[in-house]
């Protein structure tokens, strides 16, 4: 490890915020374009299997006048 | 190898395969990224100019060594739906640019931050720089572009005929360096003759731009799959997955 301290390596002689910042952001963006379409996936099938539900059980619901 | 190609062509098995080949190389991606970016941050000594705001290098060159690898994919894949009208190549194009303009982005904005410190400024209009933001521009349109159109199949064609037009940009970023007098310094890793960068600094850059091409990958597949159930939402093998879920 180059760096002999946590604050050290936070620090990084001054550059530590531009790095850590430039990381953070990186992180974000990547978990961001990762869990969108995870998501959409998800809820695209649950509405589907909703759908199919509705269309393949019996209609319980009473015609009214 | 024509089966090959009819398969690629099959929603189902694309669909199937994508998911396969995710489970495996998601988690090797996280890994690679993780232990390149330790790496990177912690275990390689600052630059001699540069101090420690050089480490920036390990997610600002893979990520725009990636972002210009993503135009290639998007606009070939965008050549393939207009000339042979493979539905599949459409939905690879449109899973590309959200991606694609996320990887320029972040090339962009911790160029940003590392400009700063190096160059005294957190924006110049240097040729590569404003080269890639004419990149991000191209993803951002191609998304855009498919949005405004009612009809899909329209929607599509203008889209790759965007994003083959906007390869004439793609030259224009890699030469920058070298035909324009500018900030940004010269390859530094070439495949001839000899690397400018000490090793001890290239084999965790090379670990993380083999990790961002991975993550690329694992992006596409991902945007891949949900833009096929989306079209596909009528059909029986997708109702049926539907109902499994």
């Amino acid at each position: 490890m180059f760096f002999d301290s946590l604050q050290s390596a936070l620090y990084m002689d001054g550059h530590g915020l531009y790095v850590w910042v430039a990381y953070l952001v990186t992180l974000l963006v990547i978990i961001v374009v990762i869990a969108v379409p995870v998501r959409q996936r998800k809820r695209l099938l649950l509405q589907l299997a909703v759908q199919g539900r509705r269309a393949a059980g019996p209609v319980l619901r009473r015609e009214e006048d | 190898m024509w089966s090959f190609f009819h398969k690629l062509g099959s929603p189902p098995w694309l669909y199937s395969i994508a998911g396969t080949v995710l489970r495996y190389l998601l988690p090797l991606t996280v890994l690679a990224l993780a232990s390149g970016t330790v790496w990177g941050l912690l275990f390689t000594s600052p630059d001699f100019r540069q101090g420690n705001s050089y480490r920036i290098i390990y997610i600002h060159v893979p990520s725009a060594v990636v972002a210009l690898a993503g135009y290639y994919v998007m606009a070939i894949a965008g050549a393939v739906s207009l000339i042979w009208r493979m539905k599949m190549a459409d939905v690879a194009m449109k899973a590309t640019a959200p991606i694609g303009a996320a990887f320029t982005f972040i090339a962009l904005f911790t160029g940003a931050v590392w400009g700063k410190p190096t160059w005294g400024a957190w924006w110049v209009w240097d040729a590569r720089i404003t080269s890639m933001l004419v990149l991000l521009f191209l993803y951002l349109g191609v998304v855009a572009l498919y949005e405004a159109y009612d009809n899909k199949e329209a929607a599509g064609k203008a889209c790759a005929v965007l994003s083959l037009v906007g390869m004439v940009n793609i030259p224009i970023i890699y030469k920058s360096v070298d035909w324009w007098y500018s900030l940004h310094q010269p390859a530094s890793i070439k495949f001839t003759g000899e690397s400018t960068i000490d090793s001890s600094m290239m084999y965790p850059l090379l670990l993380m731009i083999v990790a961002f091409y991975a993550l690329f990958t694992c992006c596409l597949l991902l945007n891949m799959r949900t833009e096929i159930l989306r079209r596909e939402a009528r059909t029986q093998w997708v109702k049926k997955l539907a109902e499994g879920s």
